[in-house]
């Protein structure tokens, strides 16, 4: 008990559920965006690869660390107008589609780093962003501008969908494409839109990992966080303030396992404790299945003129 | 743009489709293998030769095609029935871990079985074993409304850890130098070969066979009939009086005991015990397989042998002009969007709208 005391009044613990939190946040808030257009994009898992990995590359290659989270986001465009085409242009299956641009974007980074760095055994480095320590605030100042950028994109992201004729377009097409578009509001380029800027985020919080947490590129680096975005914004029913609030919480046990896992005298097997976001994952959705107000027109296609 | 449904489609297109979308893939993926400096004529030789040109290279592209044809059927029972079963790679390790479990975790303890009986219990409860991991997340969806493919994939990273865990304590074979690596079956358990000298293992009877019973459960039975029903629209086949939850049960229970034998039979045929890296995503090329064979059981021999084809070209082609061979990854996904997009042009044209 004193132990969980510990790590609780230590500042570097909150330190580290904030960092964990930023690509969750990121890449949350891009689900939350696509989902809420009516759209579902599994790609994240892969477009948070290869956001990670172009940023890196780009970063390596010499440019400035924004213009590597620049490269980063124009990435996640990419494959986002891929999934936009197939989901909206074409109303192929959500699931495949996305599932298929995962597997792709997955093995075109893979690809991609071994062609550049053809024998190297130890990851090559990059000098990544620093703490903003000349700010005035605690636990933040330990942060990144990464995770400020994501910590304002939340009140930012709820301003557009709630207060801007484009946020009720976005929201419209999701909800009631039909009446929607009997208002003139076009579905496709809505939702294209919607898709492209939330994968824009995904391909972000991918690069927060090679340019903010880390300072190189790994495989399997993502592990399952884009998964954990899906699962969040469910837990959030599609709301940006909660969806800040469900990474904190999420980003909390797991900063919480990693410490009683070091902490030495862990009684358990380590994986177990690995296995905790993913069950609370699980646990999240069940919890809020039965309420959640899924957006009306979720996975299905919207074809004009079609009922 | 808008589609517009064609009012019929030859056979022909829809098998040319795949085909087409499968070779205009490998002319775009052609830019990868320049990128990597290397001859595109000689690198595209040396995978095909690598994965189909000698005996050796199909004995292990065969090999390879085992787990993949399982997981390919897995896939297809679930997502005939729209149930979006990702979760594959842990039903396929739970499989393997279910099958050493009995076949190898029993000795000293007492009892002493026939092979008779123990392969028979070994192979129950590793289709148990996968069918069990399925039937949470298929209820969730049916009961609670919980995206099926979310606790799939979650599942997925649940088990390995849960592997991990158990190859490092429980289940660690004490003789394998500290490796993380599960005791092995009894010699007696283990699959014989099919071809002399290689790895081809009796396994491939079990897929193909399956594979056959696959199709005849869609063809024949009712329980066909009701997987197809509810996959087109659940709420209609639920109005025309089929029982929808019992029907998803049912498809949760054979997907992933197919994919619990998948893991099964990679133990009994191949590599004895269980490992952390005996599947190289298996699970998830399954997913891609299913759809490469249009969700046909027969189609998914095909396409897995075709699969299995590439990726074992792929090694024998990165040693020799040193393209990764992850290429192989990149052509199979991109293989899956263009049959895709292939096959929805066999039902529907595109016209250009303004």
């Amino acid at each position: 008990m004193t132990d969980l005391l510990d790590i609780l009044s230590n500042p570097a613990f909150w330190v580290a559920v904030l960092r964990i939190a930023t690509p969750l946040i990121l890449g949350t808030l891009g689900v939350l965006l696509c989902e809420r257009a009516g759209v579902l994009n599994l790609g994240i898992e892969g477009i948070m690869v290869a956001g990670a990995f172009t940023g890196w590359l780009a970063v390596y290659a010499g440019a400035p660390l924004w213009v590597g989270v620049g490269v980063a986001a124009l990435t996640g465009m990419v494959f986002g107008l891929l999934h936009a085409f197939l989901t909206v242009g074409l109303a192929l299956s959500q699931h495949v589609s996305g599932l298929g641009i995962t597997l792709l974007a997955t093995a075109l980074s893979y690809f991609g780093y071994r062609v550049s760095f053809p024998k190297v055994n130890t990851p090559p480095t990059i000098t990544p962003f620093a703490p903003m320590d000349w700010l005035p605030v605690p636990i933040l100042n330990a942060q990144t501008a990464l995770t400020l950028f994501a910590l304002l994109l939340v009140p930012a992201v709820g301003w557009v969908l709630y207060r801007t004729p484009l946020g009720l377009a976005l929201r419209m097409v999701g909800e009631n494409p039909q009446a929607a578009e009997s208002q003139g509001v076009s579905v496709a380029a809505t939702r294209t839109s919607a898709i492209v800027a939330g994968s824009a985020l995904m391909g972000m919080a991918g690069s927060f990992l090679t340019l903010s947490a880390f300072n190189a590129f790994f495989f399997n680096m993502v592990n399952g966080r884009g998964w954990i975005c899906v699962a969040l914004v469910v837990f959030a029913s599609w709301r940006p303030g909660k969806a800040l609030l469900g990474a904190l919480l999420f980003a909390f046990f797991d900063a919480l396992q990693l410490r009683l896992q070091q902490s030495g005298d862990a009684v358990l097997p380590y994986q177990l404790y690995l296995m905790l976001p993913y069950l609370l994952s699980i646990l999240a959705l069940v919890l809020v299945a039965r309420k959640a107000s899924y957006p009306q027109a979720l996975m299905k296609p919207y074809r004009k003129g079609e009922r | 743009m808008r589609l517009e449904r064609r009012h019929e489609t030859s056979r022909a297109a829809l098998v040319l489709a795949p085909i087409g979308a499968v070779a205009f893939t490998m002319v775009v993926s052609a830019l990868l293998v320049l990128w990597a400096g290397a001859p595109v004529g000689r690198t595209y030789a040396l995978l095909l030769q690598g994965g189909f040109g000698s005996v050796f290279a199909w004995s292990e592209t065969l090999t390879r095609a085992i787990p993949l044809i399982l997981t390919g059927l897995a896939a297809t029972v679930a997502f005939k029935a729209r149930l979006f079963n990702i979760g594959a790679e842990g039903q396929l390790f739970a499989g393997a871990l279910a099958a050493v479990a009995v076949g190898g975790m029993h000795g000293g303890t007492g009892f002493e079985l026939s092979p008779w009986v123990l392969f028979p219990l070994m192979m129950l409860a590793a289709a148990v074993a996968g069918a069990l991991l399925l039937l949470g997340p298929a209820l969730m969806k049916n009961k609670l409304g919980v995206d099926e493919v979310v606790t799939t994939l979650l599942i997925n990273f649940i088990v390995l850890l849960g592997v991990s865990a158990l190859l490092d304590g429980p289940m660690k074979d004490p003789t394998a130098m500290g490796w993380p690596q599960s005791v092995s079956l009894q010699s007696d358990l283990e699959l014989g070969k099919l071809i002399a000298q290689t790895r081809v293992h009796t396994g491939l009877l079990w897929a193909v066979s399956l594979a056959v019973i696959v199709w005849a459960i869609f063809k024949y039975t009712v329980l066909g009939f009701d997987i197809r029903a509810v996959g087109a629209n659940a709420r209609a086949a639920a109005f025309a009086g089929v029982p929808v939850t019992r029907t998803v049960v049912m498809v949760a229970l054979l997907s992933g005991a197919l994919a619990g034998l998948a893991g099964a039979i990679e133990v009994a045929g191949r590599t004895s015990y269980v490992t952390l890296d005996m599947s190289p995503g298996y699970g998830y090329t399954g997913i891609v397989i299913a759809m490469l064979a249009g969700l046909h059981p027969l189609g998914v021999i095909a396409a897995g042998v075709f699969v299995a084809g590439v990726l074992v070209g792929a090694d024998t082609m990165s040693r020799a002009v040193g393209v990764p061979t992850y290429i192989a990854d990149v052509i199979v996904a991109a293989s899956l969007i263009a049959v895709l997009v292939a096959t929805l042009l066999t039902q529907y044209r595109v016209r250009m709208t303004k």
